[in-house]
C-alpha cells in the first residue's frame, strides 16, 4: 500500500523491516529523521529485539556496528557528509574484516566551507574504503535498496553504503511503498555471519598481518566485490519478482537504443535528465540517459554495453576530484578504453545548487553543437571567480575566499576589518 | 584597525553585521549579551582577539562577534584555539561551543586542553541537547529523558561537566546562566584575566526543544561567599554535590604551556651542552611516579 510519507520515514521502515539488531545513533542533518524514525519504531515496539544505541560521534556510531555485526547482530546506522569522514578509519575496518554492516548516506557536501546541502562529495570520498555503494534514485528506490542490501552484504560478508540524496530524497514527501513484513521475512534470512565473536567456538578477530599476507587479504576484498558484481542484478531480479518492482542492478538505461550522446549520471539528478532528453527527443535529438546504481564495485563490462554505441559520452557528476576532474569519469572512461567516443565530463549540483531542466538543456545542446569543453562546471559564475582571483592578485593578504564571495553575492554584510 | 580608539570600547563595538539566526528567546542570546559586555569591560582589542567555535547552534556565535572568528568542525574548537593561542600567544583566545560539540564528538580534547593549562577560555553553551538537530539527548541530557533518539527516555548518567573540568586540570572553572548576564559577564572578565585554561560552563536552555528556563531559574544559587575556591577538593565536592550553583568553583595559578614552552627557549638560548649533559645526568635515576595536580 502506497501512503504519502517522507523518504526519511520510508527508509526507517524499510531499514525496521529487515529486523536490524543493533542501530547506531548519531544525529546529522540531512540524515537525522532516518534514525529518529527508527528510534520511534523501537519505541513503539513495532521494531522488536533490536537495541538502539545514542553513541556520541560518528566515529563511535560505525565503531559499535563493527562490534555488534562482530557479535553476530545486524547492524545498521545511517550518516551524511562530515560524519561519515569522521568515521572513515572505521569504515575501513569494517570493510577490511569482512563485517555486513549496512548503513545508509544522506548524501551532503563537505566543507570547508560548511554547508548542508546535497551532493555525492562525501560518499566519493569513501570510494576506495571497501564499501559497496549503492545509489538511489528516488525515494522508492531507496526504500527497496535497503531490503537488498543487507541480503547481499550478509551473503559477500561485505558492508554495503546505500546513498540517497540528502533534502531532494530523505525530506521529500511523497507516495511510497514499503515492503511488508512478511515479504522481506521471506526475501531476507535470517543474519549467518561468516565469523562471530561465539564462546562457544572462541576466534580473535583483527590480527596484525605482515608483508607475507596483507595482500593476499586485501585481494580477497577485490575479490569479493567481484563476485557481488554478478550477485547484484540477481538480487535485484528477485526483488523484482518478489515485489514486483525494478529497483537496483547495475545500472539503468533510458532511451539509449539509438542514442548518439549518452549521459551518464546517479542519484535524483536523473529524474530531471530524463525530463530534458525527453524534451530534446521530441526535437528530434537522439540523446540516451544511464543510470549507475552500482558506484562500487563498478561495472566495467555492464557500463561499456550500456555506452558503447554513442558518438560522444557525458558524465554528469555530483563531485569532483580537486586538481583531476571527474571521479566517476575516469572509471567510466577505462570502461570505454579503445572506443571512438568524444568524452565530456561535467561537475553539476554541489553544495545543492538546483541542477535545472534549462541548464542541463544548454549543455547538452552546447555538446550537440561540439561546444562542450572536455571539463565543464555547470552553472558556474565566472565573474565571482574572477572577482576573487583579483583579490587574491591585488593583496598578500586577500582573506578567506568563502567570507569574500558571500559578501560579493550579499549574503553577509559584514565588513573586513 | 590599525590606531587603537582612544575611548573605551562598548559592548555594541563588539556586534558584526551579521544579525544571529537563533530561536526567539535562546538562552545563547544572553551568553552572547554578557561575551559583548566582558570584552567592552576588559577594552579588548577586536584585532587581537579570536573567537574559535565548533558546529551547532550555539558555535554560530563567532560570527555575531567583531573580532577574529573561526567556524570550525564538529568537536574540534580546543585544539585549533590551542594553535592559535601557541602560534601567536599575544592573541586573546576564547573558544565556544555546545555541550554535545564539547562533550560528546569532541570530549576527547577537553581533558588534555585543562591538563596543559593552555592559556584560553572555553565557554561552552549547555542546553542539555543537540538543537541543531532538533532534540536528540546529549551527554549532558537528564537521565529518563525522552526525545527523538530515546524510545524509552535517556538511559544513560549525564556527565558532570565541572567534576570532569575539575579532575581533568582545569586551572579555572565557573558555571553561569544565559538568564544572569551580569554573573556570567563577571565570569567571562575573570576567566579571560586568568592566566590558564579557564572553563566556563553557561547554562543556556533551548526553548525549543528542551526548555528548562523556568526551573533553572528557580533552582540556581550562588557558589556561597565561604567557598574557598583555591581549595581543589571543596571545588570537586561542590561540582558533584550541585549542579545549580552559579559562580567560579575552583581557581589556581599554575604555569601555563605557554610559559613552559617560553621558559624552554629561554633556558636553551643560554644553554650549551656542557649543561645540558649535567641537567641530564642530575635527572637520572631520579625517582618516576605518578604526577599529582
Amino acid at each position: 500500500m502506497r501512503r504519502q510519507i517522507e523518504g526519511a520515514r520510508g527508509v526507517a521502515e524499510s531499514v525496521a523491516a529487515c529486523r536490524p539488531q543493533v542501530v547506531c545513533a548519531y544525529p546529522i542533518t540531512p540524515q537525522t529523521h532516518i534514525v529518529e524514525g527508527l528510534g520511534v519504531l523501537v519505541g513503539t515496539g513495532a521494531l522488536a529485539g533490536c537495541e538502539f544505541v545514542n553513541v556520541e560521534s560518528e566515529f563511535a556510531a560505525m565503531s559499535v556496528a563493527i562490534g555488534a555485526s562482530a557479535a553476530g547482530a545486524r547492524a545498521y546506522t545511517a550518516t551524511a557528509s562530515q560524519g561519515l569522514l569522521f568515521m572513515s578509519e572505521a569504515l575501513y575496518n569494517a570493510s577490511g574484516l569482512g563485517l555486513p554492516v549496512v548503513m545508509t548516506v544522506a548524501n551532503r557536501a563537505i566543507g570547508a566551507p560548511i554547508n548542508i546541502w546535497n551532493d555525492h562529495s562525501d560518499a566519493m570520498s569513501q570510494r576506495d574504503s571497501g564499501w559497496i555503494q549503492l545509489y538511489a534514485e528516488t525515494s522508492q528506490e531507496a526504500i527497496d535498496l535497503h531490503v537488498q542490501a543487507f541480503r547481499l552484504a550478509e551473503e559477500m560478508s561485505v558492508p554495503v553504503m546505500v546513498c540517497m540524496d540528502g533534502f531532494v530524497l530523505t525530506h521529500a514527501f511523497e507516495p511510497l511503498e514499503v515492503p511488508s513484513q512478511e515479504d522481506v521475512d521471506a526475501f531476507l534470512p535470517p543474519f549467518t555471519p561468516r565469523q562471530v565473536l561465539d564462546p562457544a567456538e572462541p576466534v580473535s578477530i583483527g590480527a596484525m598481518v605482515g608483508p607475507e599476507a596483507f595482500t593476499e587479504v586485501r585481494y580477497l576484498a577485490f575479490h569479493r566485490q567481484r563476485e557481488a558484481l554478478g550477485r547484484i542484478p540477481e538480487i535485484a531480479a528477485d526483488f523484482a519478482a518478489a515485489f514486483g518492482r525494478d529497483s537496483g542492478g547495475l545500472l539503468h538505461t533510458y532511451r539509449c537504443e539509438d542514442a548518439q550522446t549518452i549521459v551518464l549520471a546517479m542519484g535524483s539528478v536523473l529524474g530531471t535528465l530524463k525530463d530534458t532528453v525527453d524534451a530534446l527527443r521530441d526535437e528530434g535529438i537522439p540523446i540516451g540517459v544511464v543510470g549507475l546504481t552500482s558506484f562500487r564495485p563498478f561495472p566495467m563490462a555492464a557500463v561499456r554495453a550500456a555506452v558503447g554505441g554513442a558518438r560522444t559520452l557525458i558524465v554528469l557528476e555530483r563531485a569532483f576530484s580537486v586538481g583531476v576532474g571527474g571521479i566517476v569519469s575516469a572509471d567510466v572512461h577505462m570502461a570505454v578504453a579503445g572506443l571512438d567516443q568524444r568524452h565530456h565530463t561535467v561537475i553539476a549540483g554541489l553544495g545543492g545548487r538546483p541542477v535545472t531542466r534549462v541548464s542541463l538543456r544548454r549543455m547538452l545542446l552546447d555538446a550537440e553543437a561540439g561546444r562542450l569543453e572536455p571539463l565543464t562546471f555547470l552553472d558556474l559564475d565566472r565573474d565571482l571567480i574572477d572577482r576573487e582571483l583579483a583579490r587574491v592578485r591585488a593583496r598578500p593578504r586577500s582573506g578567506p575566499a568563502a567570507e569574500n564571495i558571500l559578501r560579493d553575492v550579499g549574503v553577509v554584510g559584514a565588513r573586513p576589518h | 584597525m590599525s590606531t587603537a580608539p582612544a575611548a573605551k570600547r562598548k559592548p555594541t563595538d563588539y556586534k558584526s553585521d551579521l544579525k544571529p539566526i537563533w530561536c526567539p528567546g535562546c538562552g545563547d542570546f544572553g551568553v552572547l549579551a554578557s561575551l559583548y559586555r566582558a570584552f567592552a569591560e576588559l577594552d579588548l582589542d577586536p584585532a587581537k582577539t579570536v573567537v574559535v567555535s565548533g558546529i551547532g547552534c550555539s558555535s554560530r556565535l563567532p560570527g555575531f562577534v567583531s573580532t577574529y572568528g573561526f567556524h570550525s568542525l564538529h568537536g574540534r574548537p580546543l585544539p585549533v584555539a590551542m594553535g592559535v593561542k601557541l602560534a601567536n600567544p599575544d592573541l586573546n583566545v576564547i573558544a565556544v561551543g555546545g555541550d554535545g560539540d564539547g562533550f560528546a564528538i569532541g570530549a576527547g580534547h577537553f581533558p588534555h586542553a585543562a591538563r596543559r593549562n593552555i592559556d584560553i577560555t572555553y565557554l561552552v553553551m549547555d542546553n542539555e541537547i543537540y538543537g541543531l538537530t532538533k532534540g536528540q539527548v546529549s551527554p549532558t541530557s537528564l537521565t529518563d529523558q525522552k526525545a527523538p533518539s530515546t524510545p524509552w527516555g535517556n538511559l544513560e548518567t549525564p556527565l558532570n561537566t565541572l567534576a570532569f573540568a575539575v579532575a581533568s586540570g582545569a586551572s579555572f572553572v565557573a558555571r553561569g546562566a544565559s538568564f544572569n548576564t551580569k554573573l556570567l559577564t563577571e565570569l567571562i572578565v575573570q576567566a579571560m584575566e586568568h592566566k590558564g585554561f579557564s572553563y566556563i560552563d553557561a547554562m543556556s536552555p533551548c526553548v525549543v526543544f528542551n526548555n528548562h528556563q523556568e526551573e533553572w531559574k528557580e533552582l540556581v544559587t550562588d557558589v556561597s561567599p565561604d567557598h574557598d575556591a583555591a581549595d581543589k577538593v571543596a571545588a570537586f565536592d561542590l561540582a558533584l554535590k550541585g549542579g545549580f550553583k552559579l559562580g567560579i568553583l575552583y581557581r589556581e595559578q599554575r604555569a601555563t604551556l605557554n610559559d613552559k614552552y617560553k621558559a624552554l627557549v629561554e633556558a636553551a638560548k643560554d644553554s650549551n651542552v656542557e649543561q645540558m649533559l649535567e641537567a641530564f645526568n642530575a635527572r637520572k635515576g631520579a625517582a618516576i611516579g605518578k604526577p599529582t595536580v
